[in-house]
């Protein structure tokens, strides 16, 4: 088994300041394929046959949501890029922007002219601000070649909030506010940008875009699963020998990822979708990652055995509480009441009776928050509860028998 | 951008020139002052409190002055892991100061923060709007002797 290039086909290979090299690859022939050979209906027809699904981490079918935008009633309407990659231990877009910004221009071009749309926004997080010069050298040249004829891409920078990430508050984000998230229903493809229908889709699916629309969907959807298809982009990371970019079929199994690929060594626990994600331990490193076990954004984190899962833990609840973005009481007041208890633990005070206090906790956010940031915040909680429970239980009997560092 | 077609009082998108100027206010001055908030509530003519209320969301726009030079480490897992505190310690250390603060000479302000997406180089930090990767102890110096 080995790492399979589409998504990456062109990085590390083209210049991504000039987009001679990569027109020389098959560049915006897809994008002229739509434009000349298809309607936009065909367009969206293709991308829904693919089986394609959002890389941002919900699986949503990108078919169906540029469907729902190319219906919705409105004249003026919208393509976003998420670029505002904060997820912990996500960094396959930063790689995929710094070379090869032009795939994702086709990407973007191909969506404007199938839902609609005559502006289009990339949302690039601040940190990287160091790649914003790449990226509109690249929307510069793409103009100048004229495939931009029919859309305006102008690229957006965060100010550094991780909920920007979330579509709702990223769209609010842009529109000059506080980056919080919306009450839903209406979903962005009816109400989305001001209002306006829009489809906001992640760096990576935008990615996929036009070899889908030049191979064709059954092309694509040979590869992964039933309900996974084509490759995922993972960004490796921690206890491992080789971290990086790695490029699967989807459905590959992560011991093939964390072992073979990135060379990682008696592994305790893995971290699969960054700090909102699952956490497994060793003994499941065969599963194999699709949207149907376990995947999130690819965000891989590996820890090896000499690691302290109530510190990781921990540590993990700060992020979560420092970056709710505090519109929700159950998310902005129950990840501090999880760092908190947390807290407790990593201090060797922890009690019988948090144990079930962080599961009362965990259930109420999951129900009852806004946002999948409350929602899925619980998860290193739960997960730890369910596979260290060990771990929890000596820091209680650490307290009972006072031996507290 | 094309605004040809919408009306001046359509307040929502008059808004969404509001992050932008913060951020220039930001990069202008080192920070968003009181006198930079009061202005672009002026220009867009929308409240103060609206206008405070998103300077002071975004970790990288500050109400109060910043020194010359941003340092921001990550401490996010996959560079705690990679023991980001032997460079926060290093860096405490060489400038005196601790995050939160900012060097008597204004030279240098120190603040940690999540991650920044360099986590395959880490540990990781971001000075200004550089990145700087694979860090260790031995390098701080040259590094922050680079910066004026």
């Amino acid at each position: 088994m080995s790492e399979k290039r589409i998504v990456l086909k062109n990085c590390e290979v083209i210049d991504p300041r000039d987009i001679a090299t990569y027109l020389d690859r098959d560049g915006f022939k897809a994008w002229e394929k739509a434009r000349d050979d298809m309607t936009p209906e065909q367009v969206i027809g293709e991308l829904k046959d693919s089986g394609l699904r959002g890389r941002g981490g919900a699986g949503f079918p990108c078919g169906l949501k540029w469907e729902m935008a190319r219906e919705a009633p409105g004249d003026e309407k919208y393509v976003i890029c998420n670029a505002d990659e904060g997820e912990v231990g996500t960094f396959k877009d930063r790689y995929i922007l710094e070379n090869d910004p032009f795939t994702l221009i086709e990407g973007i071009a191909i969506a404007a002219y199938a839902i609609g749309a005559k502006q289009s926004y990339i949302y690039l997080r601040a940190e990287y601000h160091y790649l914003l010069d790449v990226l509109t050298n690249a929307i510069a040249q793409a103009r100048e070649r004229g495939f931009l004829k029919h859309v305006d891409i102008n690229v957006r920078e965060g100010a550094g909030a991780y909920i920007c990430g979330e579509e709702s508050a990223l769209m609010d984000s842009i529109e000059g506010k506080r980056g919080e998230v919306r009450y839903r229903p209406p979903f962005p493809p009816t109400k989305g940008l001001w209002q306006s229908p829009t489809t906001i889709n992640n760096v990576e699916s935008l990615m996929n875009i036009a070899q889908i629309i030049l191979n064709g969907a059954g092309w694509f959807n040979q590869i992964g699963t039933e309900r996974s298809k084509g490759t995922k982009v993972f960004s490796v990371s921690g206890d491992v020998e080789k971290p990086g970019v790695y490029e699967l079929a989807l459905g590959s199994p992560l011991r093939e990822l964390v072992m073979d690929l990135a060379l990682a060594e008696r592994v305790k626990m893995v971290q699969i979708g960054g700090a909102t994600g699952r956490i497994v331990p060793y003994e499941t490193i065969d599963t194999p990652l699709s949207f149907e076990t376990i995947l999130g954004a690819g965000a891989i984190t590996v820890f090896n055995e000499s690691r302290d899962v109530i510190d990781i833990v921990y540590r993990t609840t700060e992020f979560l509480a420092e970056e709710s973005c505090g519109k929700c009481s159950p998310c902005r007041e129950g990840t501090e009441a999880m760092v908190e208890i947390m807290e407790r633990f990593s201090r060797g005070e922890g009690e019988e009776k948090d144990i079930r206090l962080l599961e009362e906790l965990s259930e109420a956010m999951m129900l009852s928050s806004l946002c999948g940031l409350g929602q899925a915040a619980p998860n290193p909680v739960i997960d730890t509860l369910r596979y260290f429970r060990d771990d929890y239980d000596s820091r209680i009997k650490q307290k009972q028998g006072g031996t507290v560092l | 951008m094309n605004r040809n077609q919408e009306t001046a009082s359509f307040q929502g998108k008059n808004h969404e020139n509001l992050l932008v100027l913060l951020k220039e206010a930001q990069s202008k001055f080192g920070y968003v002052s009181e006198e930079s908030i009061s202005e672009i509530t002026q220009s867009l003519g929308i409240p103060v409190s609206e206008v405070y209320g998103v300077a002071t969301f975004y970790s990288f726009l500050a109400t109060k002055p910043l020194g010359r030079n941003v340092i921001r480490i990550c401490k996010s897992l996959p560079c705690y892991l990679k023991n980001s505190r032997m460079i926060i310690e290093s860096i405490e250390d060489k400038l005196g100061i601790k995050p939160g603060e900012t060097t008597s000479d204004g030279k240098f302000s120190l603040e940690l923060t999540n991650c920044i997406g360099a986590c395959d180089k880490a540990p990781a930090m971001l000075i200004n709007n550089d990145v700087h990767v694979n860090l260790t102890p031995s390098k701080i110096s040259q590094i922050l002797d680079s910066y004026e």
